[in-house]
């Protein structure tokens, strides 16, 4: 649990946020706006999406929707086909984690490199991504130095960052001039004009959206916005929350597939519109602002339980604070609600997120989905025992603290016993690793204030 | 400042919260009396148990529900209610109404939460109290409450109170809004990252090499100085009212 690389990084990264956003009051107007702006967007999605597809249309682009994973999987691999593509790359895209298309792809005879560097170097290396922004950020220098040195150019002195960046940017190029397919996420698309906009810091994107013959965009329908107007604010802090800079390096905004007399860019642009579970969350109107995510990791990086324990310990594509409200609702209570459980509640996530996402009342409110949820079966018998005694539980404290004089004699028989009670107790043990047991006071206040006579009423 | 707050009332209710009254009774009566002391008459209703937090927050929101129910009848006068926790604070205050959302009492839970002072703001922006310190010279820090800063919107209202004792030093922690790793069940239900959130919070204590660790939060404070205890710190825990108390209480 104790990994200093990540204690350090996210000492730094944090401050560079802060950096960014000095001024608390020009930070406050900046989140209202962009908060404001995915608020009202979200709240129109379906009629957007309708906006949205004949103008990507018109403009050249093919749209395909997805149900689930599946069928996403699916309309990508019949592109690839028809492609007669063996070659993919790839820029970095959460939803394609989603889908675990990599797997599936290689699975039926297709190679998708990632070419985003720290993808890249997870991929290598057969990890998963620890962060939304920075999948790599749980290995230090040396470790990618290592990885570099076994698994991608032994011959190679790869020691400084410059050096494996180099070494990798040989590899990819050559890729890039192979595949024939690219494949890309979509930070935001643009409802009124068709855009697809895609924000990046290493040139990859553009590489993978402009090279290979055939482009697919891989999009969670909740990406779209109304008016190209919209996107300064949420690129403002999209960059800024996300890694602490002003602007991005590269913001692509790919408006159609090549034209007549242009010398780059694709043949066929594809875009793939992928739901999975999506709308469900857009029926409850708490549940909706999970939509609002702008995947800038910010929530992350401020993330006192995530800070400690990195991004693989979620075992969910999303780690961190929205990874604990969107992988309950992307898998189902049943499978992923104890994600909920994983959380102080403390709001570190609510107060640094740019579109102001209440992720705590979200947890409160998954948390309450997973206490009424009836769906045992698939539980072993231990999660079953323990739900039912936290059922039981929760039934005794609702007895003992409505009825005022249960109450008060549970209070004076603590206050004189607790000190005597084993801290092997199964639920003072968790307790009593770090801490001593509470001592209760010599009388409970109700006491203290009848003996100093303080008014009853 | 979070709201508009109300002229010095005659009277006040004291909700002294579970935690309080089975924990930290002598900060509850603490806080008492810093508020008899500005002449106001304090009422504590003997029937008063628990803000529902609990439970609330493990999401068994009925059975909170319960408790909520009977808490509020335990003050049925319309004078503001003074907590001296600001998690329960933000309960009461934030969670409520959507707790009672389509209720037949929602105007009533409305109507309690909005009366709803956490006891640093209370003594900080209501009664504007004026401080004489009596006590030696000490070094104290103080550990903010996640819910008291983010639920309840609270300022530095505890740290100026401390600030007017002439002979205490006020050494700020590094991290001071960080989560002590309390949460609740949480400490039980995720021991390990719990536990190596408040080891942090303590080393951060210790770096400040202060006499006293001051909280307005009966959860975190039963946290830290448990975890301070555990490893035989001389630092000792306490909540802000009985330190103001005892540094003031001959004056
Ligand atoms: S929840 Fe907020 S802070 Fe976290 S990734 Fe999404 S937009 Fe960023």
């Amino acid at each position: 649990m104790d990994n200093p690389c990540l204690k350090r990084v996210f000492t730094k990264l944090p401050e560079k946020r802060w950096v960014m956003f000095l001024d608390s009051g020009e930070l406050e107007t900046l989140r209202n706006l962009a908060g404001g702006i995915r608020r009202d967007t979200v709240s129109r999605l379906p009629d957007l999406l309708e906006e949205l597809e004949p103008n990507c249309q018109q403009n050249g682009i093919q749209v395909h929707w997805a149900q689930t994973t599946e069928e996403a999987n699916s309309i990508v691999l019949n592109i690839a086909r028809k492609a007669d593509a063996k070659l993919a790359v790839k820029g970095k895209s959460m939803v394609s984690e989603e889908m675990e298309l990599n797997h599936f792809l290689a699975e039926n005879g297709i190679e998708a490199l990632e070419s985003d560097l720290g993808e890249y170097i997870i991929q290598v290396d057969h990890e998963l991504p620890s962060h939304i922004i920075m999948p790599a950020i749980h290995k230090n220098r040396e470790e990618i130095s290592e990885v570099f040195q076994k698994k991608v150019a032994p011959a190679k002195k790869s020691d400084t960052a410059e050096e494996m960046t180099e070494t990798a940017r040989q590899v990819l190029r050559d890729k890039f001039r192979r595949a024939e397919l690219g494949i890309s996420g979509v930070n935001f698309a643009v409802a009124e004009t068709g855009t697809l906009c895609l924000v990046e810091n290493e040139g990859n994107g553009r590489f993978c959206t402009t090279m290979p013959r055939v482009h697919v965009a891989l999009m969670g329908i909740e990406k779209v916005v109304g008016k190209l107007e919209d996107l300064p604010p949420l690129l403002t802090v999209l960059t800024r929350s996300a890694t602490g800079q002003p602007i991005t390096t590269y913001f692509n905004m790919i408006s159609s597939p090549r034209q007549d007399g242009e010398k780059d860019g694709p043949e066929e642009v594809h875009l793939v519109l992928l739901d999975n579970g999506r709308s469900r969350m857009y029926e409850d109107e708490l549940l909706r602002d999970t939509l609002l995510c702008i995947r800038c990791g910010a929530c992350m990086n401020h993330c006192p339980v995530y800070t400690r324990i990195g991004g693989h310990a979620y075992q969910s594509v999303y780690p961190g604070p929205i990874g604990k409200i969107l992988t309950p609702q992307l898998e189902g209570i049943d499978t992923a609600g104890y994600l909920a459980d994983a959380s102080s509640l403390c709001g570190a996530c609510v107060e640094a997120c740019p579109v102001k996402i209440p992720i705590t009342d979200i947890l409160l409110k998954l948390r309450h989905k997973k206490a009424q949820s009836k769906k045992e079966h698939h539980w072993t018998e231990l999660e079953g025992a323990k739900n039912l005694f936290e059922k039981i539980t929760w039934k005794g404290w609702k007895f003992a603290f409505s009825q005022p004089w249960f109450y008060r004699m549970q209070a004076s028989i603590l206050s004189r016993t607790a000190q005597f009670l084993p801290d092997q107790l199964p639920m003072l043990r968790s307790w009593s690793r770090f801490r001593m047991v509470p001592r209760f006071s010599e009388k409970p206040l109700h006491q203290l204030v009848e003996e100093a006579g303080i008014a009853e009423e | 400042m979070r709201r508009n707050y109300p002229e010095k009332p005659d009277k006040v209710y004291f909700m002294g919260t579970c935690l309080a009254d089975m924990l930290y009774a002598e900060a509850g009566l603490a806080g008492i009396r810093l508020m008899e002391r500005e002449g106001v008459k304090v009422i504590y209703p003997r029937d008063q148990t628990c803000c529902g937090q609990p439970a609330f927050n493990s999401g068994f929101q009925e059975e909170a529900l319960e408790v909520v129910l009977h808490l509020i009848h335990c003050f049925p006068k319309a004078y503001p209610i003074v907590v001296p926790s600001g998690s329960c604070g933000a309960m009461m205050v934030r969670h409520y109404p959507e707790l009672f959302e389509g209720h037949p009492l929602e105007q009533k839970a409305i109507e309690f939460s909005s009366r709803i002072f956490e006891l640093s703001e209370f003594l900080h922006h209501v009664l504007k109290i004026s401080l004489k310190d009596q006590g030696v010279p000490v070094k104290v820090t103080w550990h903010t409450s996640c819910h008291a800063k983010r639920e309840l919107g609270l300022g530095d209202e505890a740290k100026q109170l401390v600030k007017q004792l002439e002979n205490v030093e006020l050494k700020e922690l590094e991290r001071e809004d960080e989560c002590c790793g309390f949460g609740g069940t949480f400490s039980v239900k995720q021991p390990m990252i719990s536990g190596e959130m408040v080891l942090d919070k303590c080393s951060d204590v210790l770096k400040t090499g202060s006499d006293y660790l001051l909280s307005g939060d009966c959860g975190c404070l039963m946290n830290i100085q448990g975890s301070l205890e555990k490893q035989q710190s001389r630092v000792q825990s306490m909540h802000f009212a009985s330190f103001l108390w005892e540094r003031t209480r001959g004056s």
